[in-house]
């Protein structure tokens, strides 16, 4: 992932684009916060962001033709939100204040603005202010042009003169009487001035030796309102059709021309990045999801104007447009609070740092990997791609914290030992059509399916079934241990290779996944497949189920395997269970918390994603994976395993099992191995390590600890082997207990324990990584 | 890592080996390639060091994930 991809990324997502109002208003007055600031009847805050984008704030919340109100996405439910009204409202109801402007030092630089209506007032204004001195010809007695041709009704001429104050306060010079063309020409302003802005309303007769096209039309740049004379820019009403005036055009075109003017001045490119100006369409997608439809608020007070309460009542209205379609749906994206943008940003800049801390370590690792992000995005932005490839490069460069994933990685290489990796054909026969890899999470929550699958599979498969226990590698896949991976599913091929490439049976959505992304030519297919279409097991179709009503959980990592889905919807339907279908379900599932290890680098947002996912029915669920199953089981939701009603009828309390703990899944996948070697092979099984005969008593509380801890069973027995056998431990005479310590590996354990016939009492155990330097120093 | 991290207490372990009482001294203790000297009680004739759990669960555990994020 380089920087341009990075930054790719980066622009995909569109939650900074600005609201549709914001975009279209041309001088794009942001509405939205200033509904904000109203909804919380905060009139001041609200004045101060409208009058920041517009020059006279009086004038335009009467006059303005509100674009922004044309494209509101509140129209689509309901009525758009009175945009212009609420401008007028927060002028009504924010205490008066008397603006002032900051003055940079005047600039000798003198520029001429013919016409003083809107647009050249403005483009006057935003020159002054910038320390221009600045002149302004009007052809009639006062300023304001057409604003005088509106209803004194609709726009009192106390308003226009309070707005045109602020022209004294910057202190342009007004020249009344003067037309330019009439009473000045062009030739002479352009000689007295550094530059000119013509906004006379009208293109005056004569055409002021401006180049004109095929029409007698002065050639105006749309984009930075040049005319043909470089000194001379051009904007406002005339150079629109008579039907296509529009006040805040105007006033956008002064700024436009006052932009322009300032660049010229300072010899610097007209064109260069101005594609922001004028009105826009935004990119910005806002779902209208559970939006009540609303009119808008009316004004008791006639036309006059929202009262307070009428004004918040309407502010409220304003959907504060925004996209966080990811977030609203991923507990992850949602606990770092913010939205992918700002996160691909923080990734990349966490991915360059050289020295210094890493603050988006975390961020990384807690992703689940799950890629619904990218289903509901409008752009197909997918946070899991941006994670996974982050990881990647973290580890390559070694940077990837040890003690995120070590553990679960360390449980993926104890599958792949000789002490459950096993491979073998079908009893009593050599060649295998078919290859049941049930995985290594299903070998360690419920070995006995394992066992009932593996007899069904070869009852009803013709050819041989051949079995392979291992890990998949997926642990070391999400974790960004690309080489880990490969090694590791190498042996996998190479055995398949071997066997003749059987078809391979898979009952992990895991497994499958990774088998279908790095053995593209296997023919592969989920066991939920295989039992669709072939008779289900007896005790499945002889017995009824404790329940009748069943959400299902979908697994995240079969999104895209519509098979799957159907399959696993088709088995229920025929054992007689009613289907219920979870709002985030199929494509759009959710993961249940171990996709991608996020219960291993966050185990906190790991246990809110489950008690979100769990608290979506009331029903039982209903999982495929034995990961999903035991994950959500473990916040205590009734959670069943399909496999459960297959070889049932299982017990109604079957569905509140806890998984079991981290020491008993190793053994349960050891004792799978040698039991299936034993009794369908006739083979010697694999022995224990010494010290896998030393016993041990755990209190249940103390076994929470080792879990929270991530201390095995296996881990202690070293522990206590080590310190019987050397005699290194500490001893306490008041509690009898002893108190050793032992480095397998990466890992310091510390042991609290005592002896007592023929067993060891565990008091506790706690760990740590920094190495200790032991030995006598002087 | 602060070399004296509020050294506890004398705690009730013994070394079981040497049969003697545990004494304050300087011990070594890296991760990631970063070592620092600290304050530990261990055996002062076989070098048997004494972690107590608060430290390996509370600061160790924390200049850990410090060092991992450098
Ligand atoms: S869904 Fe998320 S990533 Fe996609 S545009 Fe919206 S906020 Fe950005
Ligand atoms: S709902 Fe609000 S933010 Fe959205 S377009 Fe309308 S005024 Fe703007
Ligand atoms: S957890 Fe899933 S939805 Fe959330 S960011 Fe990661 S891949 Fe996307």
């Amino acid at each position: 992932m380089d920087q341009e991809e990075l930054s790719k990324l980066e622009a995909r997502c569109i939650q900074e684009q600005p609201a549709a109002c914001v975009a279209a208003c041309p001088v794009h007055v942001d509405a939205r916060a200033m509904a904000a600031a109203i909804a919380k009847g905060d009139f001041a805050s609200a004045a101060k962001i409208f009058k920041k984008s517009v020059p006279f704030p009086g004038i335009v919340s009467r006059i303005c033709d509100h674009p922004c109100q044309a494209v509101c996405k509140r129209d689509e439910a309901g009525e758009a939100v009175s945009v212009r009204a609420l401008e007028k409202s927060c002028l009504d109801w924010a205490a008066k204040t008397s603006d002032s402007f900051f003055l940079p030092p005047a600039k000798a630089t003198r520029i001429a603005i013919a016409g003083g209506g809107l647009s050249g007032l403005t483009a006057a204004f935003d020159l002054a202010k910038k320390g221009y001195t600045v002149e302004v010809f009007e052809k009639e007695s006062r300023l304001g042009g057409s604003l005088f041709h509106l209803s004194r009704e609709q726009l009192p001429e106390e308003v226009i003169a309070a707005d045109l104050q602020a022209l004294e306060k910057v202190g342009v010079t007004i020249r009344t009487n003067v037309g330019v063309g009439q009473d000045i020409s062009l030739e002479k302003l352009c000689r007295d001035f550094d530059a000119v802005y013509l906004a006379s309303g009208e293109q005056p007769e004569g055409g002021l030796s401006l180049g004109v096209d095929g029409a007698g039309q002065w050639i105006i740049d749309p984009l930075t309102l040049a005319t043909t004379n470089p000194k001379v820019f051009a904007g406002g009403s005339l150079r629109r059709l008579p039907q296509n005036r529009s006040p805040i055009e105007s006033i956008a075109d002064g700024r436009r021309g006052a932009v322009s003017i300032d660049r010229f001045l300072q010899k610097v490119s007209l064109s260069a990045s101005r594609t922001g100006e004028g009105s826009q369409k935004t990119r910005l997608f806002t779902s209208l999801e559970g939006i009540e439809p609303l009119p808008v608020v009316a004004m008791s007070s006639g036309a006059t104007g929202y009262s307070k309460e009428e004004a918040i009542l309407e502010a409220k209205r304003c959907i504060q447009c925004q996209c966080l379609e990811c977030v609203k749906v991923c507990e992850y994206l949602n606990s770092f609070k913010s939205y992918p943008k700002k996160y691909v940003r923080r990734i990349y800049n966490n991915l360059s740092i050289v020295m210094g801390h890493r603050h988006a370590n975390k961020l990384i690792n807690s992703c689940s990997l799950c890629g619904l992000c990218k289903e509901v995005c409008p752009e197909d932005l997918n946070m899991a791609m941006v994670c996974h490839a982050a990881r990647e490069i973290m580890v390559d460069s070694g940077r990837m914290p040890p003690s995120v994933h070590e553990f679960p990685i360390r449980d993926m290489l104890f599958s792949n030992s000789e002490k459950f990796a096993l491979t073998r054909p079908q009893p009593g026969s050599s060649a295998s059509t078919h290859l049941f890899f049930p995985g290594c999470q299903l070998s360690a929550s419920s070995p006995d399916h394992v066992r009932k699958t593996y007899d069904f599979l070869c009852e009803n498969l013709d050819g041989g079934v051949a079995l392979m226990l291992r890990c998949c590698g997926a642990p070391a896949q999400w974790s960004g241990r690309a080489e880990l991976f490969s090694d590791s599913f190498k042996n996998i091929v190479s055995q398949w290779e071997q066997m003749d490439r059987p078809r391979i049976i898979l009952a992990c959505s895991t497994c499958y996944e990774v088998f279908k992304t790095h053995l593209p030519q296997a023919s592969i297919v989920s066991l939920w497949e295989v039992f669709d279409r072939s008779a289900l097991p007896r005790v499945a179709r002889d017995s009824s189920a404790p329940v009748r009503r069943l959400a299902i959980h979908d697994a995240c990592s079969t999104r895209h395997e519509k098979n799957i889905h159907d399959s696993v919807r088709n088995i229920l339907q025929k054992l007689g269970l009613e289907i219920e279908e979870l709002a985030l379900s199929g494509e759009k599932t959710e993961c249940c918390g171990y996709g991608g290890l996020m219960f291993f680098a966050n185990p906190e947002l790991a246990r809110s994603v489950i008690t979100r996912r769990i608290g979506q029915s009331e029903c039982d669920y209903l999982a495929y994976c034995a990961m999903c199953r035991d994950y959500l089981a473990s916040a205590g939701k009734r959670t069943w395993h399909l496999l459960d009603f297959l070889f049932g009828p299982p017990p109604d309390d079957f569905a509140r099992r806890k998984g079991p703990g981290y020491s008993v899944r190793r053994e349960n996948r050891a004792r799978l191995k040698n039991a299936l070697l034993e009794e369908l092979w006739g083979d010697t099984p694999v022995g224990k390590e010494k010290y896998g005969m030393i016993r041990l008593k755990i209190s249940e509380e103390l076994r929470e600890t080792l879990e929270r801890r991530q201390i095995l069973d296996s881990d202690i027995r070293q522990v206590i082997d080590f310190a019987e056998s050397s005699g290194t431990r500490l001893f306490n005479s008041r509690t009898s207990h002893y108190l050793a310590h032992w480095k397998p590996a990466a890992l310091t354990y510390w042991v609290e324990y005592a002896p007592s016939e023929g067993e060891f009492t565990v008091f506790n155990a706690y760990c740590h990584r920094m190495e200790l330097t032991e030995g006598v120093r002087s | 890592m602060k070399e004296k991290e509020a050294v506890p207490a004398q705690p009730e372990w013994i070394c079981s080996r040497c049969g003697i009482a545990l004494e304050v001294g300087k011990v070594d203790v890296g991760y990631l390639g970063s070592v620092f000297p600290v304050d530990l009680y261990r055996c002062a004739k076989c070098g048997q060091v004494f972690v107590p759990e608060e430290l390996a669960e509370g600061k160790m555990a924390e200049v850990e994930k410090l060092l991992e994020d450098k």
